[in-house]
């Protein structure tokens, strides 16, 4: 950690698997999709195509429970966020205070890179 | 038996009062869970002494587990760097499993900011650390306006949160639960580690009151 040894740092040249880095990092604004597919999901439908802030990577990454619910966990492990979105935009007319905030996990394949 | 989603809680003996149990007819779900039951067990998929035992497990894990993890955050500034970093491992370190492989995050109560704990989709609680939810938990009309009018919902557990503090609402919906660790009350700088968790409820816990030196109105 002091700098001094040359192996401190990750190895160039590793190429990694689909899937096996986070797309998001703090601080990237993403949108949630707006998708209604049959199935088993978590994503609540207050949420669909609200935009919000990723506050961090959960790690480790989690076994996708839209898959899981039909039995299927090999390999389909995907990382997760923690999300966090104003009240205000959530709810256009929330009574409470401007810095109201709701905070969520939410797997990596419902989150849409956001521009604002 | 790896998910804990949630159904009915009523397989143990406990002293806080209920609506009818054990009379009139079973319902619906009673029915089927029987039914499942019966079937995963003659099918011997699963045994009922495993049923047996995941309620020995859920019977161990209680609010006081919780208070404990509180209270040596309060009085252990190490504990509590570590708990806010990583609440799976700090409770570890104390002897608390996570036998359902959720993770745990451990949110602080500050003077800025007050963190309400909710599942909309379900009851995802900190087992683990806390035991069974309570059921007012479990209900629609928590689960659905905590995330619409959380300071309505706080206020009507005796919560007033002024308007220079944020609110935040933390919805479980995934593998992740949640636990408050409310804000030290103050005067109790003289406190020992077990003096401190006799303060801290299980409703100081999910965010919905404050831990108080007189905890006599502050939890059912």
């Amino acid at each position: 950690m002091d700098g001094t040894s040359k192996s401190a740092g990750p190895l160039s040249g590793v190429v990694f698997a689909l899937g096996e880095k986070a797309i998001f990092k703090a601080g990237d604004r993403v949108r949630v999709s707006t998708r209604s597919p049959i199935g088993h999901y978590r994503v609540p439908t207050y949420l669909r195509g609200k935009i919000g802030s990723v506050e961090k990577a959960i790690e480790p990454a989690g076994i996708d429970n839209e898959e899981e619910g039909y039995g299927r966990n090999a390999g389909s492990k995907r990382h997760y966020y923690r999300v966090a979105f104003r009240m205000s935009e959530i709810w256009p007319d929330y009574a409470g205070s401007e810095r109201d905030g709701l905070h969520i996990e939410v797997f990596e394949t419902w989150l849409e890179r956001a521009e604002r | 038996m790896t998910h804990q989603h949630e159904g009915d809680d009523h397989d143990h003996d406990h002293a806080h009062p209920h609506a009818e149990i054990g009379e009139g007819r079973p319902g619906y779900y009673d029915i089927m869970e029987t039914a499942v039951r019966e079937l995963l067990i003659e099918k011997k998929l699963i045994g009922a002494d495993e049923i047996r035992r995941q309620i020995e497990v859920l019977d161990s894990r209680s609010p006081a587990l919780g208070a404990k993890v509180v209270a040596r955050a309060w009085t252990d500034p190490a504990f509590r760097a570590r708990l806010l970093a990583n609440g799976r491992a700090a409770c570890e370190e104390l002897g608390i499993s996570f036998y359902d492989d959720t993770q745990l995050i451990v949110i602080e109560n500050t003077d800025k900011v007050h963190n309400l704990i909710v599942c909309t989709l379900c009851s995802c609680y900190p087992r683990p650390v806390l035991g069974l939810p309570p059921d007012w938990y479990k209900a629609k009309p928590y689960r659905a306006r905590a995330v619409v009018e959380p300071r309505a919902v706080l206020a009507e557990f005796g919560t007033i949160i002024p308007d220079d503090v944020e609110v935040r609402v933390h919805d479980s919906t995934a593998m992740v639960r949640y636990l408050v660790l409310p804000r030290r009350p103050a005067g109790t700088e003289h406190f020992s580690e077990e003096e401190l968790a006799a303060l801290v409820t299980r409703d100081t816990m999910i965010g919905v009151v404050p831990a108080t030196v007189d905890i006599t109105g502050a939890a059912p």
